[in-house]
């Protein structure tokens, strides 16, 4: 009885998780297809003959700079964020600065629909001529994660006790030494999470780079998006670009296990 | 070394005489989120008093006639329904699944770890690519999605997902439902571990049934969490466009048009900058209010 209940509970799990995967099995499967087997129907379960000419092809034609942009503009506005955004954190935990209203309005910059924001500001962008240039976008994307940074590295904060700090104070540490050299590394593990979330969430970003960025500075996200043709849709370029731009996600996401929650429940729940 | 950084960060920053200890350490921040997040929307004011278009790049002062357009405007008014409709409809069914993944998942099984970590993952893939990846799958001839239901059916059935009816429609919301649950899954699961064990045990000895623990003890005390996460995933779904653009772009025709789209085509592809522009004044205000006060509501501010 015990072991039938234990093989249905297996059953459930495994039919499940095939579901939710299958998806991302397919895109990986079309990537290793050859071209002539993708538009195939009805379609081919497996790659009949994994080959990675698809990916080869991002490479030759240089579709894969996309991929670079985003890495430089995402990787940039998340270090900018994480040293602005956890400086923000420690005056709000520690100075009570701004009190509720800041946390109100940091929060509801993370909740309010970003077509509101992006739209006058790419009006602004265009006359300063900061649209499609990296350090526009590195400014936008700094804005854009800042919020989800501010937020998660309060809680971590919030998790360091303050009597360190005062004991570091007393011994002639300043104030930002306090924070440099006691708090931060207490809170080490949480802000890179923080960090590395921060990272993901301006990764997988499309609007504003669909709005603020043309031909020099287009992040893969966009590169995609262009592969969708009224007359022909690139299949292959599409599933190509969506692993190399997924894997990335894939791997830092397993090594973040254990602040998946936090991280994607702004912190709201300590799993 | 040390000395040098701590002058500059710790002594005049920390202990201004004008300002508040610690204002120097928000500023930056701060600055930054009224620049980018902030003053753009008091641009839009301005730019929505005029008449700038595609073609008329100058604009003159008119008033507040777009915002009187805003409520004559039934193609933004569907958006808006649109929008509700899938809101309406998505979110049950993530909640729901998410809820009964949440439960299976209790039982503490060896391989557990593992399932758990495959089924969060559509929740941290871009929300553009998931939509790119459903594209694939919905494509009435070379993706598989035709072809499972042929097998169940077992006679060859074409839908033309992204493109007949409302099977559009649909198709948004298998996409919305397929990212999304795990993330109340994952969310729910956390909170529902974290549920005091000894009360659930006191309540089996007294003779509860399951799905009564469930009713009085576990659903009371993951509230606060379930709220939370409901508006979190509210509010995402209300800007609903990465996955609707790569879907259907809006179509067929309009049908699929949300406010985000509706926004976006306006404003981008139309050039009705100043109209867009009031609609962003309206959206801003509106939504600002409804979500501060379900923040302070809710205490995800706390």
């Amino acid at each position: 009885m015990k072991m039938l209940r234990s093989l249905v509970w297996y059953a459930t799990s495994l039919v499940v998780c095939v579901v939710f995967l299958f998806p991302i099995y397919w895109i990986f499967a079309v990537s290793l297809k050859k071209p002539e087997e993708i538009f195939r129907s009805p379609p081919a379960w497996f790659p009949s003959e994994p080959q990675f000419n698809n990916f080869r092809v991002l490479f030759t034609e240089g579709d894969v700079w996309s991929i670079f942009n985003s890495l430089v503009i995402s990787g940039s506005a998340t270090v900018i964020a994480m040293l602005l955004g956890t400086l923000c954190a420690y005056g709000m935990v520690r100075f009570r600065i701004g009190g509720e209203h800041l946390s109100t309005f940091i929060i509801a910059q993370r909740l309010l629909p970003p077509i509101a924001i992006v739209f006058p500001l790419f009006l602004v962008y265009s006359q300063l001529g900061l649209a499609d240039t990296y350090h526009g976008l590195i400014l936008l994307y700094t804005a854009f994660a800042l919020p989800f940074v501010i937020w998660m590295a309060r809680g971590f904060l919030l998790e360091v006790p303050p009597e360190l700090e005062e004991a570091a104070l007393i011994d002639g540490c300043t104030r930002f030494g306090a924070l440099w050299r006691v708090a931060v590394p207490m809170a080490r593990n949480g802000l890179f999470a923080t960090a590395v979330f921060a990272f993901i969430y301006s990764w997988n970003e499309f609007l504003f780079a669909l709005i603020m960025t043309r031909n020099n500075v287009m992040t893969y996200t966009v590169q995609i998006s262009n592969y969708f043709g009224p007359q022909s849709t690139f299949w292959a370029k599409i599933a190509a670009m969506s692993v190399l731009g997924t894997v990335p996600v894939l791997i830092l996401v397993s090594v973040m296990q254990r602040y998946l929650v936090r991280g994607i429940s702004l912190g709201a729940v300590k799993g | 070394m040390t000395t040098a950084q701590s002058s500059v960060f710790g002594r005049p920053f920390g202990a201004g005489r004008s300002v508040r200890p610690g204002f120097w350490y928000v500023a930056p921040a701060v600055f930054i989120l009224i620049l980018i997040g902030l003053l753009p929307i008091f641009w839009s004011i301005w730019v929505s008093l005029l008449n700038l278009t595609g073609s008329n790049r100058d604009g003159t002062f008119i008033g507040l006639r777009n915002y009187a357009r805003i409520f004559s405007d039934e193609k933004l008014g569907w958006s808006l329904v649109r929008t509700l409709m899938i809101m309406a409809v998505a979110l049950p069914i993530q909640l729901v699944l998410g809820m009964l993944l949440a439960l299976h998942f209790q039982a503490e099984k060896p391989l557990k770890k593992l399932f758990v970590t495959l089924l969060v993952l559509p929740a941290v893939i871009s929300p553009m690519v998931a939509g790119s990846m459903w594209r694939l799958m919905f494509d009435h001839k070379f993706g598989p999605v035709n072809q499972i239901i042929s097998f169940f059916t077992e006679k060859p059935v074409v839908l033309l997902w992204t493109i007949r009816g409302d099977l559009p429609f649909w198709s948004i919301i298998i996409t919305e439902v397929w990212q999304w649950t795990p993330f109340m899954f994952i969310i729910l699961m956390a909170a529902i571990s974290n549920v005091d064990r000894d009360q659930m045990n006191a309540a089996a000895i007294d003779g509860a049934r399951p799905h009564q623990i469930f009713r009085h003890v576990v659903l009371p005390a993951i509230w606060p969490v379930l709220i939370i996460a409901l508006l979190i995933r509210g509010l995402d779904l209300f800007r609903i466009f990465d996955s609707v653009w790569q879907l259907t772009r809006g179509g067929p025709g309009n049908r699929t048009e949300t406010i985000s789209v509706f926004m976006y085509i306006r404003g981008f592809q139309g050039f009705d900058t100043s109209y867009i522009a009031a609609v962003v004044v309206v959206l801003a205000v509106v939504l600002s209010a409804i979500v501060m006060l379900a923040v302070r509501r809710v205490g995800l501010d706390r």
